[in-house]
């Protein structure tokens, strides 16, 4: 089956593999709040439980840290291991810092004239030389997904939106999460909200229970999910959503991705 | 009774000048003593809440004030709730609020309205929030409702059961 969390996992690793094992992407901060400039430290990790170590690190080429007033912070003590990456950042800027990594591109498969299927990667245009004349059966997807997290020094501030692929915008800020307080967040797809998005959220300490214990929802006619959250903690929101709304005519079909941890306070 | 708080209340008006009489507010404040191996002073934020949960008034917060680099500051977002609700808007120190922390035993504190922190007023509900987040230990959250203003000398208390001992607040017509 494609998800394009799947796919995003698939391009964040590096690796043409479609279909692949399904695997979590995820950012993961030491602290989200904080009432003093100090170091905070993110791990970056491919995995199959949240929070846990047990895949393979995420790459950090494609993350940009964004500070309140837009500028762009570079992360400190970069570092990719065997099971995660792992930076850290000190917020000097009073508001809301986005750590976020993008991945576009262009994923596919079509049959050769021996019957023999090929995968297809890149970008538009290097697609579009990759696939003969004589191919059949050609499916070309088109995939934006964004990672995210956010660390707020001091009074949160309103979050950058990029108006491209899917995102999540605040009614609630992503800093602002308790226990208790329902939270409303507004999914947008190239910068309008959007209806009928799935999203779901999974607590923190999967290996320490049996059952996964995640939250589905969907957005309503206005793009917004609400949720209570039962537990605090960390937790990994996924949220997907295929269109044709693809920027190049040989990709029939786009998948979005959206995935952000999110801190909730007792 | 009656004669003594109108005769109470002329003499108040013939000092301050106010055409009505300021109330106020007393606040005792107990931190227990606590056994522990490593013991730290709690950090400590006394608020009041509207109604509708907004914020009236700072009252006091104590905490590490005079550390180097303002290292104090960090851990003043363990008082999660005064955080949200006012903290993280605010730029400490604030004169007549924070002061450092105080050791186990029980604190007196006096407010006069009209007197910074504490401002005017407006009549209706209100909650005084007191929250206690201490080093290497936990936190605790006490409430205790009342009206304002108080048409008698009123006295209410909360209980803490682990941060915060005996809460007693008494308000002055």
């Amino acid at each position: 089956m494609f998800s394009a969390t799947r796919i995003a996992a698939a391009l964040a690793l590096g690796c043409a593999a479609i279909g692949a094992q399904a695997h979590s992407v995820w950012m993961k901060p030491s602290s989200t709040v904080l009432s003093k400039a100090d170091w905070v430290t993110v791990d970056a990790a491919v995995s199959n439980d949240m929070f846990f170590f047990n895949h393979r690190p995420l790459g950090l080429d494609k993350l940009v840290i964004t500070a309140p007033d837009g500028s762009t912070v570079e992360p400190k003590n970069a570092h990719k291991g065997e099971l995660r990456s792992v930076f850290d950042l000190k917020p000097e800027q009073a508001g809301t810092y986005q750590l976020a990594i993008v991945n576009s591109g262009v994923m596919g498969s079509y049959k050769d004239s021996a019957g023999q299927m090929k995968r297809l990667r890149g970008s538009a245009d290097e697609i579009a030389k990759q696939i003969p004349a004589d191919a059949k059966e050609v499916r070309v997807a088109e995939s934006i997904s964004r990672i995210e997290t956010f660390v707020t020094m001091g009074k949160p501030s309103p979050l950058r939106l990029s108006g491209k692929g899917l995102e999540l915008v605040p009614v609630t800020h992503p800093n602002d999460l308790v226990t208790g307080e329902e939270a409303t967040f507004t999914f947008h797809v190239d910068g309008k909200p959007a209806a009928d998005v799935e999203v779901v959220l999974v607590p923190d300490g999967k290996r320490y229970r049996d059952a996964v214990n995640e939250i589905k929802l969907k957005t309503d006619a206005q793009g917004q999910v609400k949720v209570k959250f039962p537990t605090a903690g960390m937790y990994w929101l996924d949220a997907d959503v295929k269109d044709d709304k693809t920027s190049t005519p040989i990709a029939k079909e786009r998948r979005l991705a959206y995935v952000a941890t999110l801190e909730v306070l007792p | 009774m009656t004669s003594t708080v109108s005769r109470f209340t002329v003499a108040l008006t013939a000092v301050a000048g106010l055409p009505a009489v300021a109330g106020g507010l007393n606040l005792g404040v107990e931190l227990p003593r606590l056994e522990v191996a490593e013991y730290h002073r709690p950090y400590v934020a006394v608020w009041l809440e509207r109604a509708d949960g907004t914020v009236a008034a700072n009252l006091s917060v104590w905490y590490e004030v005079k550390k180097r680099d303002a290292e104090g500051a960090k851990w003043l977002k363990d008082m999660r709730q005064w955080w949200r609700r006012t903290g993280r808007e605010l730029s400490v120190p604030i004169d007549g609020v924070t002061q450092p922390t105080k050791p186990a035993g029980k604190h007196a504190l006096s407010f006069s309205e009209g007197s910074n922190p504490l401002p005017k007023l407006e009549p209706g509900q209100y909650k005084l929030q007191i929250e206690a987040a201490r080093e290497v230990g936990g936190r605790e959250l006490l409430s205790i409702p009342f009206e304002w203003p108080a048409k008698q000398a009123t006295s209410l208390s909360a209980q803490g059961k682990t941060e915060l001992g005996e809460i007693k607040l008494e308000l002055k017509p």
